[in-house]
């Protein structure tokens, strides 16, 4: 193999697991570390920089960064129960236990820079376009349909699960700096809009569209079948505030967990959820189905529906038909098992299937090419520009629903393309990150980071009673982890961020750091093809989604393998190397926003 | 010396001897040497060796003096029995216990200081009298732990950290083993697993006397250019003569190599030592050609290491002096004080 080209930001970016998870790309470790350091403001700018809505995020996240914890791959070594660092909730401790920031966040632009920006919808791709363009002296209005700035995150995301202050508190702080908010106002037309002569409008008007089930029986039955999504907004907006004592919720997604938890509260005594695919293939996220399951709510998989029973317009229950799953050339199946239909008695149906786009308002003749097999937009992947250059696409009005950080994350872009593209740039040609590696060496055995690992396991976040959670849809369910879980926790973290860097001239091939690592990471041993060194390496390095770091020729002609897959960051390498081979070196990096780097004078960093 | 505990988290790869014990169950508390330190390396390949032969780590008894080296058994086997000894005094020691007890595996870890210099009286009578036991010196030519004065291994014209040259003939470790009929002899080098590991393993099934003699550099104070224990002096000198695969006597043994390149040594426990040959004059079971020829190699500046000689037959000193087999703890006061009409019956034998 070539000896790995450290310079190369990727490198070491890719060892940072929750960092290059991150569709943001959260400097995870950093915040985790000054959590640690009961530094929360700090950290929850570290945060507020990268994500923009910590508050909000550290309660409802996806989360893709905790499957990707190095933390998982290590601790299943130890026989324990696999577990990531709670990553996500200790960004939730940052919000709940900070100062006021508002005197660190950055101030309105004082002077105009003559770009005036239209954002459509307020959702959090929209706001994090505002956020990053306003303060660089862009002119942003954000036109929004609802009465208040936050889209799905407010609407949907139901109270129990996301308190209103935390929406209002972090979407304030964008409003505040000098963003122009027009509430009640939704755009109509498209071509209205580029009339009025913006520089750049982006549209962030979500996937609004709930998808239905077409089954016998749902027109007479209608008046008590809604489509989920519709439902909690009504739900938010007060025009809904009870359920049927018996309510079936069909889907298997997110929607459908935040549906059925929200019928528990509204007087559902018997919720049961009912899904198409087996419990495992169920698109909701693990933790969130564990929440339903644990407010006593059953979730029946492998049953598809197949007709609302009712009894003259009055629903009565829903058939189903059972199904199992099966691989057929690793494509799933259902196929019937051939048992009796299953009647399900019910009072009221959610239906929480799916969500669609929906550009009703975007003409088709103005220039913006849409997709002849979907009907979506065509939006450029890497600048979120559709066929009109100074229209942009981002969240999931770009490629379809995701979530909340994904929605960032398109922001970001969509922010910078804007101002490249204002700028006169190439918007292709994009700024690459921030980046520095700092040793972290204080003496010979001390550094400026806690290398000691814990062997806690993962800890719980406490859970307000649910004898009164279950009663109120205001009342939050998590409580959150208090500052000294909140440290032990912090704790788990490996500091995958710092980094171990070789140098292959100072090694005099003593064998130290082999015989210490205690993940047997190093090697030295002669080189070859990649597949062939992952096989002779001091133990077998078979994770091939995690890098080797191969040194140049040391002095006996071999070279120096490590296997980043489950090294604990622990320094042990470093401490026992007699030369100084071996250092430990924090790795900083921070993607470019608007207004880092080109075409922008004064801005650049060093790589 | 390092703050923090080595994590106990591990490889998921890591596997399970025929005891259900992983390598790491064999490690020790962490070391307290100079980062760098052949001794951590010899450690871990003791690890290793002891590991891959699923031996009991409470049937080992470590023994050391005093020394850099010496300190070692603290850094592996952490549930074996171990003994520190004053300085020098670790053969006799040992040659106590393995008396008392020939049940246990007898691991002797010393350095050449405490072997060579002030124990060299005792190192050589253990060896004389074929006392069972795997003894490695960790040899680096100086006294480690008092700052790195020459030892008497150190090689006549080897340079000190300082400058100071050194006039006295050296002592040759692997030399007086042979001379005085140690049964198993080898010499190594800490920085080459691959070569020790299978050595150590052979020690340990070997009965008799093991001597291992492992240059073992001392990063800090004989590690410069000058010295000839050094870890690039002893890899430019490096002679190795011959390849040992350790074959535990359940294994199947299948041989691909033409004669005369390959040597099988039977050992008491059924194991073989399958010696594949780099050297293809060299014999390792004729005594008297292995000092002739390490004699000549080491005259024209070579460190010749591998398996130097074996003898297939040996006899250790419970055998020559026909002591009960049975450990003095488990016989009972009859047969521990026969009476007085017993050693009535001895007396009149002497007289
Ligand atoms: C029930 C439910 C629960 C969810 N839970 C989570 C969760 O826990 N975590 C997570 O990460 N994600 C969750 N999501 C997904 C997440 O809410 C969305 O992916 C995210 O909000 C998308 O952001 P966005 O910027 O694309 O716009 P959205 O949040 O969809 O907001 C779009 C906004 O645009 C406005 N708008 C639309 N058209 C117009 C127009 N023509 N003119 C003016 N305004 C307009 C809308 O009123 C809306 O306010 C959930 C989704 C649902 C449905
Ligand atoms: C009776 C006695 N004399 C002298 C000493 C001082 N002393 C301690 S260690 C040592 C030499 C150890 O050298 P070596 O056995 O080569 O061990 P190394 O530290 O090099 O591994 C000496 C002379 C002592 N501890 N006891
Ligand atoms: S252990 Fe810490 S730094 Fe490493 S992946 Fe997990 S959260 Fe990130
Ligand atoms: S930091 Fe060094 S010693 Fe620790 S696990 Fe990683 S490679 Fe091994
Ligand atoms: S501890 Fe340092 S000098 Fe020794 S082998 Fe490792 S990197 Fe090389
Ligand atoms: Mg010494």
């Amino acid at each position: 193999m070539q000896p790995t080209d450290i310079r190369n930001p990727a490198y070491f970016h890719k060892v940072v697991d929750c960092q290059w998870a991150c569709p943001a790309h959260t400097p995870v470790p950093e915040y985790i570390r000054l959590i640690a350091a009961g530094r929360y403001s700090d950290a929850y700018l570290v945060n507020w920089k990268a994500n923009v809505f910590p508050g909000i995020l550290g309660r409802t996240c996806d989360r893709p960064c905790e499957p990707a914890c190095r933390r998982s791959r290590v601790e299943e070594s130890a026989g324990n129960k696999p577990e990531p660092v709670a990553i996500c909730r200790l960004k939730r401790v940052a919000a709940d236990l900070k100062d006021d920031v508002r005197a660190r966040l950055p101030k309105p632009a004082r002077k105009h820079n003559g770009m005036r920006v239209a954002c459509v919808g307020a959702g959090p791709s929209s706001l994090t376009v505002a956020r990053d363009l306003a303060p660089l002296g862009y002119q942003v209005t954000v036109f929004e349909a609802d009465a208040k700035p936050g889209g799905f995150m407010r609407t949907q995301v139901p109270r129990f699960r996301l308190p209103e202050e935390v929406i209002d508190e972090e979407t304030g702080y964008i409003l505040d700096l000098g963003v122009e908010f027009v509430a009640n106002r939704r755009i109509e037309s498209m071509r209205a809009l580029l009339r009025e002569g913006y520089d750049a409008i982006f549209v962030g008007s979500g996937a609004p569209r709930g998808r239905d089930l077409d089954l016998p029986g749902r027109r007479e039955a209608a008046a008590h079948i809604h489509v989920g999504i519709d439902w909690l907004a009504s739900v938010y907006f007060g025009h809904v505030s009870k359920v049927g004592r018996r309510t079936l919720v069909l889907g298997g997604g997110n929607t459908a967990m935040d549906c059925c938890r929200s019928a528990r509260r509204l007087g559902g005594e018997d919720v049961k959820v009912i899904v198409r695919s087996g419990f495992d293939e169920m698109k909701a996220s693990p933790w969130e189905k564990e929440d339903a399951m644990h407010e006593g709510i059953p979730i029946l998989d492998c049953r598809v529906p197949k007709a609302f029973l009712h009894d003259n317009g009055r629903l009565t229950g829903m058939s189903f038909e059972k199904v199992r799953v099966e691989y057929v050339d690793g494509k799933r199946r259902l196929v019937p098992t051939g048992e009796p239909d299953e009647v399900h008695e019910c009072d009221e149906v959610l239906v929480a299937v799916g969500q669609e786009n929906a550009f009703p308002w975007i003409e088709r003749d103005i220039g913006i090419v849409f997709d002849a097999k979907w009907d979506m937009p065509v939006v450029d992947k890497l600048t979120f520009q559709s066929t009109l250059p100074h229209v942009l696409f981002g969240g999931d009005a770009a490629f379809g629903p995701k979530n909340i950080i994904w929605a960032v994350a398109h922001g970001h872009e969509a922010a910078l393309s804007i101002d490249l593209l204002l700028g006169g740039a190439d918007t292709r040609d994009r700024p690459g990150p921030a980046v520095e590696l700092v040793s972290q060496k204080m003496g010979i055995h001390e550094w400026s980071y806690d290398n000691e690992v814990s062997n806690d396991q993962r800890y719980k976040v406490p859970w307000a009673d649910p004898a009164k959670t279950l009663k109120s849809m205001q009342l939050e369910v998590e409580l959150g982890y208090d500052a000294q879980t909140a440290w032990k926790e912090a704790q788990r973290c490996l500091n995958c961020d710092v980094q171990t860097v070789f140098s292959d001239n100072l090694c005099i091939e003593c064998d130290a750091c082999v015989d210490i690592c205690p993940m047997d990471c190093i090697s030295f041993t002669w080189n070859g093809e990649e597949a062939d060194l992952r096989t002779r390496l001091s133990a077998p390095a078979l994770n091939t989604g995690q890098a080797l770091y191969v040194s140049a020729p040391v002095k006996t002609g071999r070279v120096m393998v490590k296997d980043e897959d489950v090294c604990l960051h622990c320094s042990l390498c470093a401490e026992r190397c007699p030369t100084g081979a071996w250092d430990m070196r924090k790795f900083f990096l921070e993607i470019a926003h608007a207004g880092d780097g080109a075409p922008k004078a004064g801005k650049e960093k060093a790589a | 010396m390092t703050y923090i505990a080595k994590p106990s988290l591990h490889h998921p790869s890591l596997t399970c001897n025929a005891l259900g014990y992983t390598r790491r169950d064999y490690e020790g508390r962490i070391s307290t040497l100079c980062a760098g330190c052949g001794h951590d390396s010899i450690s871990a390949a003791i690890v290793r060796a002891c590991w891959e032969l699923a031996i009991e780590p409470h049937r080992v008894a470590k023994l050391s003096g005093i020394g850099c080296s010496s300190k070692t058994p603290d850094y592996f086997l952490s549930p074996s029995h171990g003994f520190n000894t004053v300085h020098g005094r670790m053969p006799s020691v040992l040659t106590g216990a393995n008396l008392a007890n020939r049940e246990l595996l007898y691991l002797g870890v010393s350095g050449d200081g405490d072997s060579a210099s002030i124990g060299i009286g005792q190192f050589v009578h253990a060896i004389r009298r074929g006392v069972n036991m795997v003894y490695i010196v960790e040899n680096n030519g100086v006294y480690g732990l008092t700052k790195g004065q020459f030892s008497a291994t150190a090689d006549a014209g080897s340079v000190s950290k300082k400058g100071v040259v050194n006039t006295d003939a050296p002592l040759d470790l692997v030399g007086l083993a042979l001379q005085l009929g140690a049964t198993f002899v080898a010499r190594s080098f800490s920085g080459d697993k691959e070569q020790l590991v299978p050595l150590i393993k052979g020690a340990i099934a070997h009965r008799g006397a093991a001597i291992l003699d492992v240059l073992s550099p001392c990063v800090t104070f004989n590690n410069h250019a000058g010295s000839t224990k050094s870890y690039d002096y002893v890899r430019e000198h490096n002679d190795a003569i011959n390849k040992l695969d350790f074959i535990e006597a359940r294994e199947e043994i299948v041989v691909d190599y033409a004669p005369g390149e390959l040597i099988e040594v039977e050992q008491h426990d059924g194991s073989v030592l399958r010696l594949r040959k780099v050297d293809v004059a060299y014999d390792p079971s004729d005594r008297v050609a292995a000092m002739r020829y390490l004699h000549e190699r080491q005259a024209a500046g070579e460190i010749p290491t591998g398996l130097l000689y074996v003898e297939e037959n040996a006899q250790d000193l419970h055998a020559r002096i026909r002591t009960v087999a049975a450990p003095l703890n488990t016989l009972d006061t009859a047969a521990l004080c026969p009476g007085a009409a017993a050693l009535e019956k001895i007396n009149a034998g002497l007289r």
